[in-house]
């Protein structure tokens, strides 16, 4: 150490040791903050300025003009784009509704001991470890009518001709069709997460409250529930961010059809600024989406806080 | 930009004549889309790297992500490919864009003339601005929807018999839209051999350009018109026609009435499953997969029967598929893409290209006496070719074809509104894409 001390030019020594510990503090974040700006707020502030223009990043050469508001004008107006945003919405409420219902009860059986409990813990959660793009693409078998086998289960309990409805291929049906894929898959995550909140009760809680001779139902609902709450919202939080952003999965399976159905805003985002290419107006629409999606877990992590507090 | 152009071209040529001179190897790639004639290409191209010295590679994408991929490629000027088989639609873009080499002095100078090739394919693949001599591709492959249907189905007396019953006439190649949709609903639903069998597959998937290359072949033939043939933008009362909503409405009953269940995002691949699987007496498709069909164990030879596009009340058209082949503009080897090109031109090796598979465009090939017979297929693919229509070929064509894709599915798929409607917000759409285009 020594040794090592001694090697250090003096005047480098001196010039190090001569700075403060502010300066010492900004050496030491510059790397990240240099990060941060290049990778995530230039980017941002470059998305915001072009979309007051009308760029097309596949023209470069092209006249850029500025247009003001017009993009954002179009996109509000727009009675497609409000279509998108009402499917994206069906999406994610029903998605977070089964996947917190499911979720949470299958952590509450989980957490009961049992024999092979941990196998059937690896079992559920195995879904979420499968590629969103395999999952949609398999999904599509399953509900192909004449083949797959989730018509022949359909069929098996209702009694129906399994060629007598497409779930990918129905207008009332396709919206569900990419709900019941989402919380098969991520039902495990939410599950885990509950789980961590389930164990993490003390058991000297339910000890006092038995005490005090309280049923299972008050239990559940005075302890049990308030205590796995922000663990429950902090799933819904995770699942709703992903959720808004989702996109491989809806692309794979239905490809944002029959129509526009299944469109989700990810997938109509896409295609105006990566197939049509109006990158201009793909900047206001990713604008729009971002302020919502910050503004909203904002709301939302407040509302957290002040759950945790309690 | 023209005297840039006329520069560019003498240099290009004459590194390609110094490349050939000096016999330099140079690694080329060539961009395509991942299907039959791709393969077919590979082993065509064996001979040019054998005669020139150069390296081939190949980069192939499937069609659903074909245009994405290789227009991101392009898009960003990357130096990928150094020959491009890019569709059709996007020789607008590739020339104003400048991701394509202009060929016009090359084909002067090595003397290749379009004349020598199938004027709807030098149009639809080569030139632009349309109907003007200002090439950017070689025509490479011939395409065209057509249709494919089970001879030996047809061929059966108790079919036949039955259909005479109901019809009052032979069981046979239709000769008409309206008599291609009694087929298949003749055949909808029906056993055959113990198997549920249904009438068509029909393109209609939505992610790309599927139900838009089927919609057409219905579209054109009830009259539908891209604009006014004086006033190419002019597109109310052409594009939204009743006539053009008519043929949107019969496309929409031929799919409620007798597609296989669940065919409701099918293209080219999906079609094929089904049809060689047996599920379906009629088939839509490009004339790409014919020597596949024709070739195939299950549906192959005499089992299968090959048509062009029926016609409809207003006309007798069919889509135009295809490609011509192109020199990318940020290729770092445009000689040895050039040299690849003139070698491809040529007569013998278009011939040789036929007799792998690959459809050529070659006058020389199409109209030997020989080449009508030389394939069960071979004349359907010439009274086809000779009825082609093709989408628009403008710079904002993806924005053109997603407004329609976007369009025609809620109207046939999801059953949402009218034909009409449907129509008359395709009009909004375009009308919009021009505007930004600054061409209205």
């Amino acid at each position: 150490m020594d040794r090592a001390a001694g090697a250090t030019p003096p005047n480098l020594a001196r010039r190090v040791r001569g700075l403060s510990d502010r300066a010492i503090a900004w050496i030491f974040v510059a790397p990240t903050i240099f990060l941060l700006l290049a990778i995530n707020i230039f980017p941002l502030v470059w998305t915001i300025r072009l979309s007051f223009t009308n760029f097309r990043a596949n023209r470069p050469n092209a006249d850029v003009k500025w247009i003001g508001l017009r993009n954002y004008e179009r996109i509000l107006t727009d009675s497609d784009i409000w279509l998108t945003m009402q499917a994206t919405a069906h999406f994610l409420i029903w998605t977070i509704f089964f996947q917190v219902l499911l979720g949470f009860a299958l952590a509450w059986l989980i957490n009961r001991k049992f024999r092979g409990n941990d196998l059937w813990t690896s079992i559920i959660v195995l879904p979420m470890m499968l590629s969103p793009a395999v999952v949609g693409n398999f999904w599509t078998f399953l509900y192909q009518p004449q083949i797959g086998l989730f018509n022949y289960a359909i069929a098996f309990l209702t009694g129906t001709d399994p060629t007598s409805f497409t779930m990918i291929g129905d207008v009332a049906l396709a919206p569900w069709s990419i709900v019941i894929v989402d919380t098969w898959m991520w039902t495990p995550f939410v599950m885990l997460i509950c789980l961590a909140g389930l164990r993490s009760i003390p058991d000297s809680i339910y000890e006092a409250a038995e005490c005090d001779r309280a049923s299972k139902w008050r239990q559940f609902w005075t302890i049990t529930v308030p205590l796995v709450l922000p663990f429950l919202m902090l799933a819904v939080l995770f699942r709703g961010i992903e959720n808004f952003k989702m996109f491989d999965l809806v692309v794979q399976l239905t490809g944002g059809g029959p129509g526009s159905t299944t469109e989700l805003t990810s997938v109509n985002l896409k295609r105006e600024a990566f197939e049509k290419w109006r990158t201009g107006y793909a900047s206001a629409y990713a604008v729009i989406l971002f302020v919502t999606v910050f503004g909203l877990a904002s709301i939302y992590v407040k509302a957290l806080n002040r759950v945790k507090e309690r | 930009m023209k005297k840039t152009h006329q520069l560019t071209a003498v240099a290009l040529t004459a590194a390609s004549a110094v490349a050939g001179a000096t016999a330099q190897a140079d690694d080329l790639t060539l961009c395509w889309a991942a299907w039959d004639p791709a393969n077919a290409l590979i082993e065509l191209s064996k001979d040019f790297e054998a005669a020139s010295g150069h390296n081939m590679s190949f980069e192939f994408v499937p069609w659903p992500n074909f245009a994405d991929r290789m227009l991101n490629e392009l898009n960003s000027g990357g130096k990928l490919c150094d020959l491009m088989i890019g569709d059709s639609q996007w020789i607008g873009l590739g020339a104003e864009a400048g991701h394509y080499v202009q060929l016009n002095d090359f084909f002067d100078a090595e003397g290749i003339s379009m004349d020598d090739f199938i004027p709807a394919t030098v149009t639809g693949y080569s030139e632009w601005p349309k109907g003007t001599p200002n090439y950017w591709a070689l025509p490479a492959f011939g395409d065209v929807v057509g249709w494919t249907y089970r001879k030996d189905w047809f061929e059966r007396p108790e079919l036949q018999a039955e259909f005479m019953d109901a019809h009052g006439r032979e069981l046979a190649v239709p000769q008409s839209l309206e008599e291609l949709k009694d087929i298949a609903e003749f055949f909808q639903g029906r056993e055959i051999d113990g198997t549920t069998v249904y009438g068509a597959a029909i393109y209609t998937e939505r992610g790309s350009e599927g139900i838009t290359m089927g919609v057409t072949n219905a579209l054109y033939n009830y009259g539908f018109e891209y604009g006014n043939p004086e006033n190419a933008y002019e597109l109310e009362g052409f594009v939204n026609s009743s006539e053009a909503a008519a043929g949107l409405e019969f496309y929409k009953a031929l799919y409620d009435c007798c597609t296989p269940p669940g065919s409701s995002d099918w293209y080219m691949s999906e079609n094929i499953d089904a049809y060689k699987s047996g599920q379906v007496a009629l088939q839509m498709n490009f004339a790409f997969i014919w020597p596949g069909v024709h070739a195939d164990a299950n549906v192959g030879g005499e089992r299968s029967g090959y048509f062009p596009n029926p016609a409809g009340p207003g006309g007798h058209f069919a889509q135009l598929g295809g490609q011509g082949i192109s020199v990318v503009s940020y290729s770092d080897s445009q000689g040895a893409g050039l040299e690849y090109i003139k070698w491809f031109a040529q007569p013998e090796v278009q011939a040789r290209w036929w007799e792998l598979g690959g459809y050529s465009a070659l006058r020389a090939v199409v109209e030997d006496p020989g080449f009508a017979t030389s394939q069960p297929y071979a004349q359907t693919f010439l009274d086809s070719m000779a009825i082609v229509k093709d989408f628009w070929a403008e710079p904002a064509y993806a924005s053109l074809l997603l407004a329609m894709q976007d369009h025609v599915h809620k109207y046939v798929v999801a059953g949402e509104g009218t034909a009409q409607e449907a129509l008359d917000a395709l009009v909004e759409d375009w009308v919009e894409v021009f505007e930004d285009e600054g061409k209205l």
